[in-house]
C-alpha cells in the first residue's frame, strides 16, 4: 500500500508539473503577442514594451516558468495586472462560495444517483426500470445553462420560493441566506451530474449482480435482489468512488457556468471575468489551482479505492 | 452488414439516427429557406407567443424563433463536425504514437494523455480564449483536443492489441510498409470503438457550444447559434420565461440523439454483449467512463 | 424427496441452449450430469435453482417433491434454496464474498432459514467448519477467503451449502478448479457428507473418472440434449453413444490420480 501511495504520489507530482507547463505554454506560446493584447490597439510601442517588462515577458520562457513555479511553491500565485490584488488571496475568498457549492452539488448528485441507479438496475426489464434509465439519459443531455434557467423560472419566477440570483453581501455571516442562495445552483449542477452518475451506478450494480459470490448468496436462500443488495453493494460503492474524480471535474466545470447564471461571487465567475480581461497572471494561477484540484482529487480517490478494494488487500498482505 | 442491422433494431439508436439526420437536413435546408429571415427584426411583433405565422413565437426584437433555430442548426452541425474531425485526427495521432512507436515515445505519450484527460474541455477553452479571444473555433478546438485525448486513450489499447495479432504480423512479414499495414489492418479494427467515441464527442461539442457561447467564449453575437440564442433570451427570463424553452429543447434533443446513437453503436459493435458472459478484462468502448458535463 | 426434470428447455436470446432435457433423482440417489463444456449441464442446474443469468429463460417442468418449481416467484424459490436444495459451484476463488469472514458466511445460511441469534449461529458455524474438516475451526471462522487455500475455500463453500441441511445437493464441477492432489480429498468429503445425511446428489462434471467415484446413475448431455442415460456401470462398460465413448476415452487417462495431501 505504501509503495503504491509513493508511486502514485510521484505520478501526481509529475502530472502537476506537466499540467503547469501546459497551462504556462498555452498562455505564452500561442501566437499572439500578449503584451500587445493587454496594451490595446492604441498603445505606443514603448507602452507595449513596458508592459512586457512588467510581466517579465522579455525573459527566456524557461526562466519565466521557473519564476512562476517558484512562487507557487511559496503560495504566491502572483498579483493581478489590473488591480494588483494577490491572486491567492482572492482565490481563497471566492472559494467560500465555490467549495460549498461544489459540495452541495455532489451531495445532490449522490442522493439522486445511488438509490435511483440501484433501483433501475433491480427493475431491469420492467417498465419502471427502463423509464428511469431513459429519463436519466434525457436529463444528462440537458445543458447546465438551460437547466439553471428552467429552475429559475419555476422556483424563482413562478413560485418565488428561492432567489433567482445573487449571494449575500456578508457571505456566510448569515448562513441561512447563504444556503438559500446556493440551493438552486446546487440543484442545477447536482441533477445533471446525478443523471450521469445514475447510469453509471446502474451499470455498476448490474455488473455486481453478475458476481459469483452474489450467486452463492442467492443459492443460500436469499432472494436475488437481497443477495445483490447485501453482498453486491460494496462493489458498487467501490466503483462509485472510482468515478468520483470525474464527477468532481464535471462539478467544477458546471460551477463556472452556474456562478455566471446565478451571479455568485465564486472562483468560476472570477475566472470568466479574468479571461475576458486577458488577465494572464490571474488566469494562469486560477487554472493551475482548478486543474490541480482535479488531479489531487483523482489521486485521493485512487488511494481510497486501493485501500478499500478487497482484492488489493489480498495482493498487499 | 450485421452491425447496421443490430443498430436498426434498437429503438433508441434509431431515434438517434433519425434526429441526427433531421438536423443535418434542417441545416442544409436553412441555407436556402427559413420561414422568416432570421436576422429580420420586426419591432411591432416582439415577444409573440407561438402562433401563426411565428410557430415558435418571436424574440425581443421580433425575430422569428423558429427561423433562428433552423439557422442555428447550421452552427451546431459545423461545430459538431469540426470538433469531430479534430478529435479524430488528434485521437488517431496520439493513439498511434502511444501504441506503434518506440518505448520511450509510448511512455511519454501515456503520461501526456493521462494529464490531458484531467483538463476539462471548459478549461482548455478558457486557455485558448485568454489569448485568442472567444469564437466558435475555440469551441471546436477545445472539444477536439479534450475529446481527442479520450479517443487516444481508448484507441491506444485497441491498436496495441491488433498490432500483435496474427494477420498484422503476417502483413509486416509480407513486406507491407507500416503505413499500408496501418490502413489495411489496424484502422478497420479500431473503427467500431472509434465511431462510438466520435458520436459522444459530437454530443459534447453541442453542449460545449451552448455553455461557452453563453459565457461569451463561443459564438459571437452575429452567429445564429443556439447557445447565443439562449444567452440572449435569458436576460428576459423574468418577463418572458418560456422563450428559452425552444433553443434549450433543441440542444437537449440533439445531444440526446448523439448520445443514444453512440450508445447504440457501442452495443451493436461489442461482441461481448452477445453471449451474456463477459470475457475478463476486455476494454470496452468507453463504458462506464462518464462523458463530461461541459455546460 | 425427489427431483423430476421433464423436457427442460433453456433459451438465451431466443436460441435454445438446453433443448428438452429430462431426468429424475429419486430420494437418496446420486446422479451424474456429464458432458463437455457447453453441453448445458450448468445451465440445467441453475434453472433448477432459479438462478439463471439475465437473458436466459426456461420452459418445461421441474418438480421437487411433486411441486412444480420452475419459474416460481423468486421469493418462494429463495425459501427452497439452501434449506431444501443446496448448491456448490466450480470456482472457490470467486464463489465466496471476499470481504466477509468464513464464519459469517456459513452462519448466514443458517440464519436465513432459522431464527437464531448471532452467537448461537457462530457456534453452529464452527461445528460446520469442523464437519468439513477445516483445520482449527474455531479460528478459521474468523478468517477471510483470501487467507484460505483453494481446497479449504471449497470446503468452506460446501459448509455454506450444507449448513441448513438441504435434502438435495447440486455440485457443479466442485473439484475441477482444484489442485489435482486435493481433488480426491474434497470428493471423499462430499461423498461422506452425502451418505451420512442421506441426501440426494446431482453431480456435474466433464470427467467420467471423477463421476465413477461418486454417482450410481448418469445422464450424458451434448449440445443441450440427453444422448444417453442409465446406471454408471453400463455407461462405463458398454457405452452406447459415441459421445459417452469419447468421454470414457478421455477419462481413463485421469483415473485414480493423485493422493490427497490435505
Amino acid at each position: 500500500m505504501l509503495r503504491y501511495a509513493l508511486t502514485r504520489g510521484a505520478l501526481l507530482i509529475a502530472g502537476l508539473l506537466v499540467a503547469s507547463a501546459l497551462i504556462f505554454l498555452a498562455l505564452r506560446v500561442f501566437p499572439g503577442d500578449v503584451a500587445q493584447l493587454l496594451a490595446g490597439n492604441k498603445a505606443t510601442p514603448e507602452q507595449v514594451d513596458a508592459i512586457r517588462k512588467a510581466l517579465g515577458l522579455d525573459q527566456p520562457l524557461v526562466l519565466q516558468y521557473l519564476g512562476w513555479i517558484g512562487g507557487v511553491l511559496h503560495g504566491d500565485l502572483g498579483t493581478s495586472q489590473l488591480n494588483g490584488a494577490s491572486v491567492a488571496a482572492e482565490l481563497a475568498q471566492k472559494a467560500q462560495v465555490t467549495v460549498p457549492l461544489a459540495t452541495l452539488s455532489l451531495l445532490v448528485a449522490l442522493i439522486i444517483a445511488v438509490p435511483l441507479g440501484i433501483g433501475s438496475a433491480l427493475l431491469r426489464g420492467r417498465a419502471a426500470g427502463t423509464a428511469l434509465n431513459t429519463a436519466a439519459q434525457a436529463v444528462a443531455a440537458v445543458p447546465v445553462v438551460w437547466a439553471g434557467m428552467m429552475l429559475v423560472v419555476v422556483f424563482a419566477v413562478w413560485l418565488g420560493w428561492l432567489p433567482a440570483q445573487g449571494f449575500p453581501r456578508g457571505g456566510w455571516a448569515d448562513p441561512g441566506a447563504a444556503l438559500q442562495a446556493l440551493i438552486l445552483p446546487a440543484l442545477t449542477i447536482g441533477t445533471i451530474e446525478g443523471a450521469l452518475l445514475l447510469r453509471f451506478v446502474r451499470s455498476a450494480t448490474l455488473q455486481a449482480a453478475g458476481q459469483d459470490f452474489v450467486r452463492t448468496a442467492a443459492a443460500k436462500g436469499l432472494t436475488r435482489n437481497r443477495a445483490l443488495l447485501q453482498h453486491g453493494l460494496p462493489a458498487v460503492g467501490l466503483s462509485i468512488i472510482t468515478v468520483l474524480g470525474i464527477q468532481v471535474a464535471g462539478i467544477i466545470v458546471g460551477s463556472v457556468v452556474v456562478e455566471q447564471l446565478f451571479t455568485l461571487p465564486g472562483i468560476g465567475r472570477m475566472l470568466v471575468v479574468d479571461v475576458g480581461t486577458r488577465d494572464l497572471v490571474k488566469v494562469q494561477g486560477e487554472l493551475l489551482v482548478l486543474t490541480g484540484m482535479v488531479l489531487i482529487i483523482g489521486f485521493a480517490v485512487d488511494l481510497l479505492h486501493r485501500a478499500l478494494d478487497p482484492r488489493q488487500r489480498e495482493a498487499d498482505e | 452488414m450485421s452491425t447496421l442491422r443490430r443498430l436498426r433494431s434498437s429503438a433508441a439508436g434509431l431515434f438517434g439516427l433519425i434526429v441526427v439526420a433531421a438536423i443535418l437536413v434542417t441545416a442544409g435546408v436553412s441555407l436556402f429557406w427559413t420561414p422568416f429571415d432570421p436576422r429580420a427584426t420586426d419591432v411591432a411583433s416582439r415577444w409573440l407567443a407561438p402562433s401563426w405565422p411565428h410557430l415558435l413565437g418571436t424574440d425581443l426584437t421580433g425575430r422569428d424563433i423558429l427561423s433562428l433555430i433552423m439557422a442555428g442548426s447550421r452552427t451546431t452541425v459545423l461545430v459538431a463536425i469540426g470538433a469531430g474531425l479534430i478529435a479524430t485526427l488528434i485521437g488517431l495521432a496520439l493513439g498511434a504514437l502511444g501504441a506503434l512507436t518506440a518505448r520511450w515515445v509510448r511512455e511519454t505519450v501515456a503520461v501526456l494523455v493521462d494529464v490531458l484527460i484531467a483538463f476539462p474541455v471548459l478549461i482548455i477553452a478558457m486557455l485558448i480564449s485568454t489569448v485568442h479571444g472567444g469564437s466558435l473555433w475555440v469551441v471546436v478546438w477545445a472539444v477536439g483536443i479534450g475529446f481527442g485525448v479520450n479517443v487516444a486513450r481508448v484507441t491506444r489499447p485497441e491498436l496495441r492489441r491488433v498490432q500483435h495479432s496474427d494477420f498484422v504480423i503476417a502483413g509486416k512479414a509480407s513486406g507491407l510498409s507500416p503505413l499500408q499495414n496501418l490502413v489495411q489492418h489496424l484502422l478497420p479494427n479500431i473503427a467500431p470503438v472509434f465511431i462510438v467515441q466520435l458520436s459522444w464527442a459530437m454530443a459534447t461539442a453541442v453542449l460545449a457550444e451552448a455553455g461557452l457561447s453563453y459565457l461569451g467564449f463561443g459564438a459571437s453575437v452575429v452567429d445564429p447559434s443556439w447557445g447565443i440564442l439562449l444567452a440572449d433570451l435569458q436576460r428576459y427570463i423574468q418577463i418572458h420565461p418560456l422563450t428559452v424553452v425552444w433553443p434549450g429543447l433543441a440542444i437537449t434533443i440533439t445531444v440526446l440523439a448523439f448520445n443514444l446513437l453512440g450508445d447504440a453503436l457501442r452495443d451493436a459493435t461489442d461482441p461481448t454483449l452477445r453471449t451474456g458472459r463477459r470475457p475478463a478484462n476486455r476494454a470496452r468502448a468507453g463504458e462506464p467512463r462518464l462523458p463530461e458535463v461541459t455546460a | 424427496m425427489s427431483l423430476e426434470v421433464t423436457d427442460l428447455v433453456i433459451e438465451i436470446d431466443g436460441r435454445p441452449v438446453v433443448d428438452g432435457v429430462s431426468f429424475a433423482v429419486p430420494d437418496g440417489a446420486r446422479l451424474g450430469l456429464i458432458g463437455e463444456s457447453g453441453s448445458g449441464k450448468s445451465l440445467t442446474a441453475l434453472a433448477i435453482m432459479g438462478l439463471l443469468p439475465d437473458g436466459a429463460t426456461a420452459f418445461g417442468s421441474v418438480r421437487w417433491n411433486g411441486r412444480e418449481i420452475l419459474n416460481l416467484p423468486d421469493r418462494e424459490l429463495a425459501g427452497i434454496r439452501g434449506d431444501e436444495i443446496g448448491m456448490v459451484f466450480q470456482e472457490p476463488r470467486t464463489a465466496l464474498n471476499p470481504i466477509r469472514t468464513i464464519g459469517r458466511q456459513i452462519a448466514e445460511t443458517i440464519r436465513i432459514h432459522e431464527r437464531i441469534d448471532r452467537r448461537a449461529a457462530r457456534v453452529r458455524a464452527i461445528a460446520e467448519a469442523d464437519r468439513v474438516a477445516l483445520p482449527e475451526p474455531a479460528r478459521i471462522v474468523d478468517r477471510y477467503p483470501h487467507q484460505l487455500s483453494g481446497g479449504q475455500r471449497q470446503r468452506a463453500a460446501i459448509a455454506i451449502a450444507l449448513a441448513a441441511r438441504p435434502r438435495l445437493l447440486i455440485a457443479d464441477e466442485p473439484t475441477t478448479a482444484l489442485d489435482v492432489t486435493i481433488q480426491a480429498g474434497v470428493l471423499r468429503l462430499l461423498l461422506s457428507l452425502v451418505e451420512s445425511d442421506g441426501m440426494s446428489l446431482v453431480f456435474i462434471t466433464h470427467d467420467l473418472a471423477v463421476l465413477a467415484q461418486v454417482a450410481t446413475h448418469a445422464v450424458v448431455l451434448a449440445d443441450g440434449r440427453v444422448v444417453e442415460s442409465g446406471p454408471l456401470e453400463t455407461l462405463l462398460t458398454a457405452p452406447a453413444s459415441p459421445i459417452t465413448q469419447g468421454l470414457l476415452r478421455d477419462a481413463t487417462a485421469t483415473l485414480w490420480r493423485g493422493e490427497e495431501q490435505e
